[in-house]
């Protein structure tokens, strides 16, 4: 397995006086895509919050590079090459799509090679590219959303759930987007509740429940293993196909 | 050209462009087209109303801060240089050195605030501006001695700015070019330019970043913007804008004081103006500002008007009596709000 560039230790994260975190731990391969998956409140998308910044752990380390960011500002964090693409399409709806891509570009100026990467997947962004994103369907957001996080290479990309109530056309564009960032050495965390997704891309697995870490594997392991994803998600693949 | 100059943020609304050449040019030529004190006061009030409007829809529109203070850096401005002349008498010096002063002292404050309050909830934010403008309107009030207290100021100015001085020996167009003409060209030109500079910030990087800053500051975050840094930036800049429409206003009036730069009265009616105009767009400053001050200048004079007009009706000529003029205001007010809840620009604009 290759080294990690993310590593929680044992991380608990209060929300208020709801303990939602309770001793996390697990390690993102450099390169690799890992699935974060578990039901519904096990703890995921507060996972990526915390990795973010956006809640500060109550203890624990999380170790980015070797570097522990656990108590640093989501500002600090974005700009040592952490991006975000949050579930609910977090786009700024009352700027056109084009000032969404310059807001992601940290110099100002989005590459035109890598734009036109972007859009090969998403042609919808070049279509509307001076239209005010609020007037996008949801998929084109979701859309826009990673193409946000992907316009500058990152050295990791925390993404949540992308797929959810979108379209099946643009999952599978999003399927080969990821894919091709996978082939460019991209370290993704991927949220996702949709297995058939998660399988399709997924390098390792992490499985969640109750705000702990239940099971690590490889994603092709679970994939194989109808009994485990049935003991550990409720679901086999054969029910998602 | 006119695409640089507004910053490639052009009005996109047929209407609006009519509506805005309108106001420019209406302006433009006030001294020579609308003769007389009334119809330029109300120009020239219009003029700083622009700047001032227009710099509070920096925070409130742009930013998403809501603040109470405007009119205490406003205040800073008139006081700044109306002290400063009242002191050193009527010469550019004093008003360089009044403004410089006013710059320094309203910057500071803006950046004092903003660093120690921007961090709270928007509504504790509001309550401490307001708090810290109503100390200031009450210290300005009570150091009497410095400030004329409730009386406030008046002052010279320079030479080529007073009433009794002529730039030509003959009329231009009909029209004696005196020192007020000057001071009204003074006041409007500068008012053109701090509004296309402002323009030009609100369509910079700087200004993407306050725009989604005011949509969701956790997803600005997310993205390496410290939005704490960038809405001082933002507050620190709206007071200076505010400082220089409050030197302008001070030129303009040869006097300062609370009423007319300091009261709560005039932090409402910048309110009001932006919301009637539309926030987040700085032509509704424009729009706004100018409906505004026609309206509280020249309604009573219509309704005087229409009042005689309809001395055979019943009932009639009393609603429209000229002393029911604020009442009809807020009834303009309240319709405009109603039809056009984004705002007269906003609505323009969306249904171009």
């Amino acid at each position: 397995m290759a080294d990690p560039i993310l590593r929680l230790e044992g991380v608990h994260t209060h929300i208020g006086q709801y303990h939602i975190l309770q001793g996390v731990d697990f390690e993102v391969p450099r390169g690799e895509l890992t699935v974060l998956l578990g039901r519904n409140g096990a703890g995921k998308t507060t996972t990526l919050r915390t990795i973010m910044g956006l809640w500060k752990p109550s203890r624990g380390r999380v170790v980015f590079d070797g570097q522990d960011i656990g108590g640093r500002d989501t500002p600090d964090i974005a700009q040592g090459g952490i991006a975000y693409v949050p579930e609910a399409m977090g786009i700024f709806a009352d700027l056109t799509v084009r000032e969404n891509m310059i807001l992601a570009a940290r110099d100002g100026a989005p590459d035109q090679a890598r734009l036109d990467w972007i859009f090969s997947f998403f042609p919808a962004l070049k279509k509307f590219w001076s239209l005010a994103a609020g007037h996008l369907s949801g998929g084109q957001k979701q859309m826009l959303s990673i193409a946000r996080a992907v316009v500058e290479p990152r050295r990791l990309i925390l993404i949540d759930e992308p797929t959810k109530g979108i379209a099946p056309a643009i999952i599978e564009n999003m399927i080969r987007a990821f894919q091709d960032l996978k082939r460019s050495d991209t370290t993704i965390l991927l949220v996702e509740q949709n297995f058939r997704f998660a399988s399709m891309l997924g390098d390792g697995v992490v499985v969640m429940d109750d705000g702990r870490i239940v099971h690590r594997d490889r994603m092709a392991a679970l994939a194989g293993d109808p009994a485990a994803q049935t003991r550990l998600l409720g679901l086999s693949l054969d029910a998602h196909q | 050209m006119l695409r640089t100059l507004l910053s490639d943020d052009l009005p996109k609304s047929r209407v609006l462009s009519v509506l805005l050449l309108v106001v420019f040019v209406g302006l433009a030529v006030a001294p020579f087209a609308f003769p007389g004190a009334q119809a330029i006061n109300t120009a020239a009030r219009i003029c700083v109303f622009i700047v001032l409007v227009a710099s509070y829809d920096l925070l409130l529109g742009y930013t998403g801060i809501v603040s109470f203070a405007h009119t205490m850096f406003y205040g800073i401005g008139a006081y700044g240089v109306g002290l400063s002349l009242f002191a050193l008498g009527g010469g550019w010096g004093a008003i360089g050195l009044g403004l410089l002063v006013a710059l320094v002292v309203g910057v500071a404050l803006a950046f004092a605030i903003g660093l120690f309050s921007l961090r709270v909830r928007a509504i504790f934010y509001a309550m401490i501006t307001l708090a810290v403008a109503s100390a200031f309107a009450i210290l300005a009030s009570q150091l009497s001695e410095i400030t004329g207290g409730e009386d406030g100021r008046s002052f010279r100015v320079p030479e080529i700015l007073r009433p009794g001085f002529r730039l030509f020996a003959e009329p231009v167009l009909g029209l004696d070019i005196s020192g007020r003409v000057v001071t009204y060209y003074l006041v409007f030109l500068a008012a053109l330019a701090l509004f296309l500079m402002m323009l030009r910030v609100v369509n910079s990087p700087f200004g993407r970043v306050l725009q989604a800053i005011r949509e969701n500051d956790f997803r600005a975050e997310a993205l390496g913007y410290r939005t704490v840094y960038y809405r001082t930036a933002a507050n620190c800049l709206a007071a200076a804008v505010a400082v220089l429409a409050g030197c302008l206003n001070a030129l303009w009036l040869r006097y300062t004081g609370p009423a007319v730069t300091l009261s709560l009265e005039i932090m409402l009616d910048i309110l009001l103006m932006v919301v009637i105009g539309g926030m987040g767009t700085l032509y509704g400053a424009v729009i706004g500002a100018t409906l505004f001050i026609l309206a509280q200048n020249y309604l009573q004079k219509l309704m005087g008007a229409a009042s005689a007009a309809t001395k055979g009706i019943p009932l009639l000529p009393q609603l429209l009596h000229p002393d029911r003029w604020l009442l009809w205001l807020g009834v303009l007010f309240v319709l405009s709000v109603y039809f056009f809840p984004t705002g007269i620009v906003g609505r323009l604009r969306r249904k171009a």
